[in-house]
């Protein structure tokens, strides 16, 4: 079960937004911001509180690939699979990470919750092609053996 | 607060003289690009070593003083970040390091010398000043103007710089005459469209409903493409006057700017440009005492590609799922909240406050008939200086290319060029193609289009069917699914798109391909359905041969296609050590122990285990 005292903190969102039906897409967002991904609870929640169908706003957090309904782990790492990325060679950047933290296609979360991997479409860098985000900071040019050295410094950081 | 006209004027002059008076200028660039190489760094390490050199240097004190350290918008050579400009020599430092830094006070700054090791140097041949570049000599940087020059986070300087004249100017015109303007220079959309930017001003105006909105298409999604990021990033005043001015012009009150959520920085910018604008009177009630009012809000997107369509951006606003509907009624016409509204991109809007100012005649002088004013390009991909150029209309390809991206790196060749993003098409490299002047038109008549911007240069290496596919995938992943053609016509197409690059297709399956793509086109309810089957119908078109060898010779001339790749084993090489055969999954390989082993074609998936397992690299890939 999900934290029980969220609806404090939810309530201030809202309120945050005016309980705006029509902002119900920067609600989730900060919510998300928040807990890093949308609990079924809070969206049970948030659609209660603002008067609309539990089938609406699943079907807003559905539609937009930045809602995640699923837990993240602690460090987000995102591969550009933009075009520019794509023809620099992005793919094999995105397996030796796979490989590096034994990850597929099916399973992007690690185990012990410390890693999320997932592709975007592009971040428009693509000057500094390919590139990858950890956690929102930009890695400029990477190849597969540089990012395996920077997760290798990540995990090491974590055990200090 | 700035109350009138004369205010703005008077201001301008002040700010200018005291950006005069900064003697020497050290202008750092903060985007995207150059921050991921660490220019924040740089740019604190920077301002510290001119404080503490000051103080140190007691006779130079008045002269050290007027050193402006600054944060600026994109240069647009990303290729060569971190970049650091200094003026009044207009040298530009390209890698610029950490360490760097301590040698451009000391040498630079202080005594005036170039360091030739940070500049650009090419065939032997160093360029001291950036306006000598080649990347930057023949490019006409209009739109771009600010970016990499001033402060980005800064209002005085772009008020210093002429910036909110035009607003101020179009305030004391009638707003027909706004619009009238906006239609003689002949201004059409940047966001791909191309439609008449004025056209559109005088139809929200025209309208009798109120309250009207204008709305700022910053959702940028086209993979390869980040014109609009580096405008928002780098003169943000520049967008909100365009708006601005927009809104005068149509008699609206309210603006909104949505961008994509993984702009981050561009969000920033322009939040702090609003506050810094409502602040000196640019924005709010009464601007200018001119009784005109105008406030502007930040919307984020949240990853969908479709809500660049214009009714799907509008939708998202209103916190719907961002699904495009049918026209008419238009956007003009029923919007945003449904009513009438201008939608216009960022790059069409950061055009409009040069429009006003220089005035028509000037304007038309760039670019071509029909196609007036420049369009910024992100050259990507394949090129020697892959960054932000912003070049006339009618300029042809080969400039863009090879004189001012440099050509083609490693000794490799040009093959093809892909223009518009998933909405357009490949080129192939031939004479005729090259020789094409970029504008709406021609490049409509090709197949391809000018979209938003993006230029995704490729090589010889690049597989034109795995391009097909991998457009088709993106298109098929950010489908909204509301209308059959476009949702299942593009899984399809990616399905026999895959089937070919893995191997397993026929001549028959070209044809259906070709009879789903022209369908999709024109059935599909909005631009994202209508354009999806570009990149497969210019590829078809120009890359023919290249769909027939991997259907009917079952090879990739590219070798990028691993599913039609031939692995075998070198006899002469193998010590017949027994370590592939056991790590086949599918157990292709036999041999006995200390002989030669082979490898059986028709069970091997190509997985590449035991090209990774031997250790006499005796297994080859073909």
């Amino acid at each position: 079960m999900f934290e029980v005292n969220f609806k404090e903190k939810v309530d201030e969102i809202i309120l945050g937004h005016n309980s705006d039906k029509k902002k119900i897409i920067s609600i989730i967002q900060e919510v998300q911001r928040e807990y890093h991904y949308l609990p079924e609870e809070v969206l049970v929640y948030i659609a209660d509180t603002l008067d609309i169908t539990h089938s609406k706003i699943y079907g807003i957090a559905t539609f937009y690939e930045n809602f995640s309904l699923q837990e993240k782990g602690e460090n987000i790492i995102k591969i550009c699979d933009g075009t520019a990325c794509h023809v620099r060679d992005s793919i094999p950047i995105l397996q030796a990470i796979y490989k590096e933290l034994d990850l597929n296609d099916k399973k992007n979360t690690t185990d012990d919750m410390k890693f999320t991997v997932e592709t975007v479409s592009c971040l428009g860098a693509c000057g500094l092609a390919p590139v990858i985000t950890i956690n929102d900071v930009v890695y400029p040019k990477v190849t597969p053996e540089s990012v395996v050295k920077l997760l290798k410094n990540i995990k090491m950081e974590a055990t200090v | 607060m700035i109350k009138n006209y004369d205010d703005l004027i008077s201001l301008a002059s002040l700010y200018k003289k005291s950006l005069d008076k900064q003697r020497k200028k050290v202008l750092i660039c903060a985007g995207t690009g150059c921050v991921a190489g660490g220019s924040l760094r740089i740019y604190e390490k920077i301002k510290s070593l001119v404080k503490e050199n000051s103080l140190l240097v007691d006779v130079d004190l008045e002269k050290e003083e007027g050193i402006g350290v600054k944060k600026s918008g994109c240069h647009g050579f990303c290729e060569a970040g971190p970049l650091v400009r200094i003026e009044p020599y207009n040298y530009l430092y390209l890698h610029v390091k950490l360490e760097d830094c301590e040698e451009i006070v000391t040498k630079t700054l202080k005594e005036g010398k170039p360091i030739e090791r940070l500049m650009y140097n090419v065939k032997g041949k160093t360029y001291k000043t950036q306006e000598e570049i080649p990347f930057y000599e023949r490019q006409t940087r209009l739109v771009l103007h600010n970016c990499g020059h001033i402060d980005a986070e800064s209002i005085q300087e772009y008020i210093g710089n002429g910036g909110y004249k035009a607003v101020a100017m179009a305030l004391n015109m009638e707003s027909m005459d706004v619009c009238q303007m906006v239609i003689d220079s002949g201004l059409r959309g940047r966001g791909g469209g191309g439609f008449a930017t004025g056209r559109k001003w005088i139809q929200v105006l025209s309208q009798p409903n109120h309250p009207k909105y204008v709305v700022c298409n910053g959702d940028e999604g086209d993979p390869g493409a980040f014109m609009d990021r580096s405008i928002m990033e780098g003169d943000p005043h520049k967008v909100i006057e365009g708006m601005l001015i927009s809104g005068y012009a149509t008699g609206a009150h309210e603006g909104y700017i949505y961008v994509r959520a993984e702009y981050p920085l561009a969000v920033n910018r322009l939040e702090t440009a609003i506050n810094q604008a409502l602040e000196y009177g640019l924005l709010g009630d009464n601007i200018l005492n001119s009784g005109f009012s105008f406030n502007i809000h930040i919307v984020q997107g949240a990853g969908a590609f479709v809500c660049g369509e214009g009714s799907a951006l509008t939708a998202s606003i209103e916190g719907e799922r961002g699904m495009p509907r049918v026209k008419p009624p238009r956007t003009v016409e029923k919007g945003l909240f449904e009513s009438p509204t201008v939608l216009n991109n960022v790059e069409t809007f950061a055009n409009i406050p040069i429009i006003i100012s220089k005035g028509v005649e000037e304007y038309k002088k760039y670019g071509i008939e029909n196609n007036s004013g420049t369009k910024v390009f992100a050259l990507t991909g394949n090129v020697v200086n892959t960054g932000l150029i912003e070049v006339p209309m009618g300029t042809t390809l080969r400039e863009v290319i090879f004189d001012i991206g440099g050509g083609i790196p490693n000794d490799r060749t040009f093959k093809a060029v892909q223009i518009g993003g998933p909405s357009g098409g490949c080129l192939i490299f031939d004479e005729e193609h090259l020789n094409i002047p970029l504008s709406f038109d021609s490049l409509e008549s090709v197949g391809a289009m000018i979209g938003s911007g993006g230029m995704v240069i490729m090589d010889e290496d690049t597989c034109m069917v795995e391009v097909a596919r991998f457009f088709m995938s993106f298109t098929q992943r950010e489908s909204c699914g509301k209308c059959i053609p476009c949702r299942e016509g593009t899984k399809r197409m990616l399905d026999i798109l895959e089937k070919i690059t893995v191997g397993k297709g026929t001549k028959d399956d070209l044809e259906l391909l070709y009879e789903i793509a022209d369908t999709v086109k024109n059935t599909a309810l909005c631009g994202l359905g209508k354009t999806a089957a570009n990149p497969v119908l210019s590829t078809l078109e120009y890359f023919y041969d290249e769909y027939l060898a991997h259907v009917e010779d079952k090879e990739c001339p590219a070798k990028i296609c691993k599913g039609l790749a031939r692995i075998f084993i070198e006899p002469s090489m193998c010590k017949g050590c027994t370590k592939c055969g056991k790590v086949c999954p599918v157990g292709a390989i036999s041999g006995k122990v200390k002989e030669p082993h082979v490898i059986d074609s028709n069970k091997c998936i190509k997985c590449g285990a035991c090209l990774e397992a031997c250790p006499f690299k005796a297994i080859k890939e073909v």
